[in-house]
């Protein structure tokens, strides 16, 4: 796959080094262009990737101990790297860097879904949310290198790794909190419970999603369904947690409405960047 | 005020029998076999609560710049160390004893390869 878009093997003789992984850089340099409709597909993955990475950044120096910061922070930094790739796929279809969607876009034009912009909550709920969103981001990725999209498909081969990692991690607090004292075992319940509404969103066939995956490029979100709940309620029953019964919240179809947080996670993210456009450190 | 015991607590409450035990992680001693490294040499330490997650914080902490091929963790409190005050009987008998190294022989005549 990399092969056929000119990546160049990135691995030196020094004892650090990228290893072979592409960089959004090298995407636009090696002149992938998306159509109309496979973009605003790409801002769909990269927008999550981004609201999600910009709400786990905010445990740092804040997690239970340090090592989890530092753990949550590279989780964070991962999902930035997706959504930069995603981002810089999507601009070339209208002119635009990463920056410029990341940065001066506003909360309407976002289209994350519900899930990624919920409250972090305790820690317990942001594994939760970790626990979902990585499942769901992990079927979808194994399906997308498949893609007849050569950048998507090199994009989730990249990401695929790294999100398998990132289930593993929130499977593993999954069954540290469930089987630790009453307490932590009540508040990853807790924590299910409050992100539990917004799972199915994940899995709405919406526009252009569904069409692109009628012709290869895009995977249909509701072919995602039964693996990923498969799997989490395999882990849940082996933590010993219940499956939550919760009523799906009305979902946005990825069209930028509905949403409470939304708008206060762009604030913060954004500042800088509009504040003072094209600053550099 | 005295400590309440577990039967005071009311039904759901939970006392830890030592607080002190379980507000820290134990600590791990971890190493790293690099790329291009034959042993495992060690990287520093870390806390996690057992060892699967101590496994997991090494890779977070020690490797997240392609640094190593293979892991280990060894629980601090189990490694037995020298005492670092009593340097000079462990190490020091093996000053002025040049006879241990090959060097302090010279090379007799007429063996080749030596």
């Amino acid at each position: 796959m990399s092969e056929a878009l000119g990546f160049t093997a990135a691995d030196s003789a020094t004892r650090i080094s990228a290893g072979e992984a592409i960089t959004p850089e090298e995407l636009r340099s090696a002149g992938a262009q998306a159509d109309e409709d496979t973009a605003r597909y790409a801002l769909i993955l990269g927008d999550d990737s981004l609201i999600l990475a910009q709400r786990l950044g905010h445990w740092i120096s804040r997690a239970p101990e340090l090592e989890e910061d530092i753990a949550l922070g590279n989780i964070a930094l991962d999902l930035l790297g997706h959504a930069r790739f995603f981002l810089t796929y999507a601009g070339t279809a209208w002119g635009k860097t990463e920056d410029d969607l990341a940065y001066f876009r506003e909360e309407d034009e976002f289209r994350s879904a519900r899930l990624v912009e919920q409250d972090n909550g305790d820690f317990a709920k942001t594994i939760a949310r970790q626990l979902v969103f990585s499942f769901y981001a992990h079927e979808l990725y194994r399906r997308l290198v498949d893609s007849s999209d050569q950048t998507l498909a090199a994009i989730a081969d990249k990401a695929l790794k790294e999100v398998a990692y990132h289930q593993d991690h929130a499977g593993q607090w999954l069954l540290r909190l469930a089987g630790g004292t009453d307490e932590s075992r009540q508040r990853m319940q807790a924590g299910l419970e409050a992100v539990w509404a917004y799972v199915e969103e994940l899995f709405a066939d919406v526009e252009p999603t569904a069409e692109l995956a009628g012709t290869g490029v895009a995977v249909l979100p509701s072919s995602l369904r039964e693996n990923v709940m498969n799997g989490l309620r395999h882990l849940i029953d082996q933590a010993g947690l219940e499956m939550p019964d919760v009523k799906a919240a009305f979902g946005a179809d990825r069209t930028g409405r509905f949403s409470e947080q939304r708008g206060h996670i762009l604030t913060e993210m954004q500042v800088l960047a509009r504040r003072h456009p094209g600053a550099t450190w | 005020m005295s400590k309440p015991t577990t039967d005071q607590v009311p039904d759901g409450g939970v006392v830890a029998e030592d607080p002190a035990d379980h507000s820290v992680w134990p600590l791990w001693e971890v190493f790293v076999r690099s790329s291009r490294g034959l042993s495992h040499v060690h990287a520093g330490s870390l806390h996690a609560p057992d060892p699967a997650m101590a496994l997991r914080n090494a890779r977070d902490l020690y490797t997240r710049r392609n640094e190593g091929t293979s892991l280990w963790v060894v629980p601090a409190a189990e490694i037995t160390a020298s005492d670092p005050d009593a340097k000079g009987g462990y190490f020091e008998s093996a000053q002025g004893k040049s006879y241990r190294h090959a060097t302090y022989y010279t090379q007799s005549e007429g063996v080749p390869h030596l």
